[in-house]
């Protein structure tokens, strides 16, 4: 029976003998080319370890700075196959500070072959690689005793080191785990059985290798994909395009799309330009559904009977990969599938001595560490725990400033489960609520200075709405300030507190369907792009109100200005707190040029404008 | 091998070129002409299927490819939705930088990497799709699938980002690019079969034929056309030959062979005793030559 490719990893502490050992693996099973060997001859002589011998770990430690120092820095991905398999060998580094290349090829690897030296016995890095193996998810051990020649083939040192690692398999509970005495360099249980173990009744390495099924046990996966492009060339076609995560799909299922929680059918799926009338875990596919709804990268589109959980708060596992340590109250960019998100580290909850599993406290994790914290997103993710779907539950987070690769997390469980009930419930929506209302949901956004007419515009903006029959309520500093904001003044900390907590509101009106009317000074351009980036791209406007400082200051309807010339007031924006215009707002009023009639019209053809846009309605996609 | 071991690696190739095109802002593609970027323009158009491809292919010209190639480019850039951009080095050509006047370094560094960087900066391209493959050469082993370019092009081992998972961080400062390997885990093998199976178009240098060959330090090298200067006491002879990798072609030699079909190619990949990389005359200019090339930018 042929089984599907292997992805295997060695590992195990340094000058094991792992880079000889698929060195071996590659010469026994005739991957090394006739070129390759004569330059294998040449680089023998000249870095070798072993003498007048061929040195097979030169076959791997592909960079200058490695076959100098005879050490393997980096991850070589190998591929060999035998009449029976297809192998991906990931060579992982030996040396502690490799410890994140090591989980680096663990992450896509079913098995691992931890080498021990025979000579040396179980080291910290064995441990370490045994704990690193299991947490990234591997479920079959097999530890390659190596060296045994130079034991002369010593039972007793074989089942010393058998017996020595028994605890940690107790405790970490691979599924497999077969010991097997080698000598790498002489070829002996690498590819076929040698003479010098008659009391080993095990397989040879690659017998193993060949043999051995990782599948999981067989429970029904149930459906899922992670949108990864939209597939839109012409009105007529819409495909969403991912690689299927797990289960099976037909044309007709039932599906759900997370997070947003809405539900279709499949009405085709596409392999290449092939219709087919399936879709399994592992294909690259593209689908299309029977009903227009919203899909975009970062989706999720599952089944119906049994969709993931959706959450914005983790437990996680992360591995901290980089010089700059992981610290609680920073914010990284999160990236689980194809769903990006900002992500807070809330708390560090402890670090895992690799050697020991004991938790240590701490307020870091530096590199190499790996250690459980809780995780709080900017939008909730659909997800499922490492352990139940490796895909669902994997992340990586960036750091902002330079980019780099800074953790690699795994999902224990979500901390708000309240969460799962919410979005799944959706049926009652933003689009159906304002299809309720015949309307567009829209936050009008008014920015300027205080007297600059912002309230007068509003005011008679609402009105003319209502008259048209549309929903729509005003926010601003009056009936804000006095209640829900009662407690903040005007420094530049609660000046920001006041806007964050008004685009909240403003937001939950939207999402209720509503045309909300804001009118702040909202000085802070930061926090207008804040307030605009809690708003799908169609459902913010924002109204510049430029006036002139000496024409606000000459109206003063409120004889605030006066008191702040008194110094009775202080903190007032343009007198000794800074006004940032807007660069870009989708509207710019003059107030000196246009009546307050004529601003309102020119907002109400901008509004116009965007509800004449063909594919903008969507609130009729979904009848109730 | 079997058949889902190469609808896998199609999978995974669809599932990476698609990620790099929801990554990118200026992807571009690559091609070589050669048999990888064939299946690498095949792959692009099942993965994007029914829109045109969503980037330009990209070939360098160093205006010594064989003759044969150029033909297959052309009939390449004249199908639907193919946007085909040709970049060759001017100022390497006036300057008469060629693989008869300079030693092959010099000549792959100006008319290859140098011109690669030009049209890669006129392009101001972020995602470089290209068709190298791991088990090409020691150092590609250890190439990341989103390979990081710092500013210039440059590739520092150093600073590639670990890659776990099939998540791919293609974050980018001013100036910085990533190359992406879509064909990473392929073999020459698996390239083969592929091509078999799904009856891709190849340049027919590729299939043993008669042709007129010199035979120079123990290398097969063919005359494309006239521009071959031979030297005293060489005669073309026909031989039944053909090539396993294609380059420029005095620095492409051929190999002895029989297989006239795919099918036979596949088999001779398969027993074959000699690596890939056996014809490339510049692979063996130094030790760890490839690394340092990338280092330097080149592919």
């Amino acid at each position: 029976m042929n089984l599907p490719t292997l992805r295997f990893l060695t590992c195990g502490s340094v000058d094991d003998g792992k880079s000889t050992l698929i060195g071996r693996l590659l010469w026994e099973s005739r991957q090394v080319f006739d070129d390759q060997a004569r330059a294998l001859e040449r680089d023998s002589v000249r870095w070798g370890t072993q003498g007048q011998e061929l040195d097979f770990a030169l076959l791997l430690d592909g960079l200058e700075a490695e076959r100098e120092q005879s050490i393997t820095i980096d991850v070589a991905y190998r591929f060999f196959s035998t009449p029976r398999r297809r192998f991906v060998v990931a060579d992982a580094p030996g040396h502690e500070q490799y410890t994140r290349n090591m989980a680096t090829g663990a992450s896509t690897a079913e098995l691992a072959v931890l080498v021990v030296n025979a000579g040396k016995g179980l080291l910290t890095q064995t441990y370490r690689h045994a704990r690193i193996a299991s947490m990234m998810g591997i479920h079959h051990l097999v530890l390659a005793v190596n060296k045994m020649d130079l034991v002369d083939w010593d039972q007793a040192v074989f089942a010393r080191i058998v017996e020595g690692m028994e605890p940690l398999q107790n405790e970490l509970g691979f599924s497999s785990f077969q010991p097997i005495p080698l000598s790498a360099l002489r070829g002996d249980f690498v590819t076929r059985r040698g003479e010098n173990a008659p009391w080993y009744r095990g397989p040879a390495l690659l017998d193993l290798l060949e043999q051995i099924d990782v599948a999981p046990p067989g429970q029904d996966e149930e459906f899922r994909i992670s949108v990864q492009w939209v597939n839109r060339p012409h009105p007529d076609f819409r495909g969403y395009c991912g690689r299927v995560t797990s289960g099976v799909v037909r044309p007709g299922d039932g599906v759900r799309i997370l997070p947003a929680g809405t539900e279709s059918r499949i009405r085709s799926i596409y392999l290449g330009s092939e219709e087919c009338n399936r879709a399994s875990a592992g294909q690259s596919v593209t689908l299309c559904l029977e009903d227009e709804i919203d899909v975009t990268r970062g989706c999720v589109i599952a089944s119906v009977v049994h969709p993931p959980e959706v959450s914005d708060q983790f437990e996680a596992r992360v591995l901290s990969l980089s010089g700059h340590p992981l610290f609680a109250g920073r914010s990284y960019l999160f990236q689980l599938q194809t769903a990006q998100a900002a992500a807070t580290i809330t708390a560090i909850k402890y670090k895992t001595d690799l050697q020991s599993g004991m938790r240590l406290a701490t307020h870091e994790l530096r590199q190499n560490d790996i250690g459980v914290v809780n995780l709080s997103l900017d939008r909730a993710v659909p997800f499922e725990p490492y352990e139940r779907q490796r895909l669902m539950g994997a992340f990586i987070l960036i750091d902002r400033l330079d980019n780099q690769t800074v953790g690699a997390g795994m999902i224990g469980f979500a901390l708000r489960r309240a969460a799962n009930i919410h979005w799944q419930a959706l049926d009652v929506n933003k689009n159906a609520r304002a299809g309720q209302k015949a309307q567009r949901p829209l936050c009008v956004w008014f920015t300027g200075l205080s007297g600059s007419g912002k309230s007068t515009v509003a005011n008679l903006l609402e009105k003319r709405l209502y008259s048209q029959g549309r929903h729509t309520y005003a926010l601003d500093g009056d009936n804000v300030r006095h209640g829900l904001n009662r407690d903040l003044g005007f420094t530049e900390a609660d000046r920001v507190e006041n806007i964050r907590r008004v685009t909240e509101v403003a937001r939950l009106m939207v999402d209720a369907g509503l045309i909300v009317l804001v009118s702040f000074i909202s000085p802070y351009r930061s926090e207008r792009e804040l307030a605009r980036s809690r708003f799908a791209q169609d459902e913010f406007l924002e109204v510049f109100v430029d006036t002139p400082m000496e024409e606000c200051e000459r109206r003063d309807p409120k004889g605030l200005y006066a008191k702040a010339r008194r110094g009775e007031l202080s903190n007032f924006t343009g007198i000794d707190s800074t006004y940032e215009p807007p660069e870009a707002p989708e509207l710019r009023l003059d107030t000196m040029l246009s009546s307050a009639e004529e601003c309102v019209d020119s907002i109400l053809r901008e509004m116009e404008m965007r509800f004449a846009q063909p594919d903008q309605p969507r609130i009729e996609e979904k009848p109730l | 091998m079997h058949a889902s071991d190469l609808a896998a690696l199609e999978a995974e190739a669809i599932e990476i070129l698609r990620e790099a095109v929801a990554l990118a802002s200026r992807p571009v593609m690559l091609y070589s002409i050669g048999k990888d970027s064939s299946v690498m323009l095949h792959l692009a158009r099942k993965a994007f299927w029914p829109a045109p491809l969503p980037f330009p292919l990209l070939h360098v010209d160093t205006t010594w490819k064989f003759r044969e190639m150029i033909a297959l480019r052309e009939r390449v850039a004249a199908q639907p939705g193919v946007r085909m951009i040709v970049h060759t080095n001017r100022e390497g050509l006036e300057a008469g930088v060629t693989p008869f006047t300079c030693d092959s370094e010099r000549y792959t560094t100006v008319m290859k990497t140098v011109a690669l960087k030009q049209a890669l900066d006129a392009g101001r391209y972020d995602i470089v799709l290209g068709g190298a493959r791991r088990d090409e050469e020691k150092s590609r082993a250890k190439e990341r699938i989103f390979s990081f370019r710092a500013a210039g092009h440059r590739w520092d081992p150093k600073m590639q980002r670990p890659e776990l998972w099939n998540l791919y961080n293609a974050r980018l400062g001013p100036g910085e690019s990533i190359r992406v390997f879509p064909l990473s885990n392929w073999t020459e093998s698996d390239i083969w079969a592929y091509i078999l199976e799904e009856k891709i178009e190849i340049v027919g240098l590729y299939l043993a034929a008669e042709r007129p060959i010199v035979e120079r330090a123990g290398q097969l090298l063919m005359l494309d056309d006239g521009r071959f200067p031979l030297l005293p006491g060489e005669t073309p002879r026909r031989k039944m030959v053909r090539f396993r990798t294609l380059g420029c072609y005095p620095l492409t030699a051929a190999i002895e062979s029989r297989a006239a079909t795919v099918a036979e190619i596949l088999a001779e990949t398969r027993a074959a005793r000699m690596s890939e990389r056996q014809g490339r005359l510049i692979d063996h200019d130094q030790t760890a030559s490839m690394e340092r090339k990338k280092q330097e930018g080149y592919f």
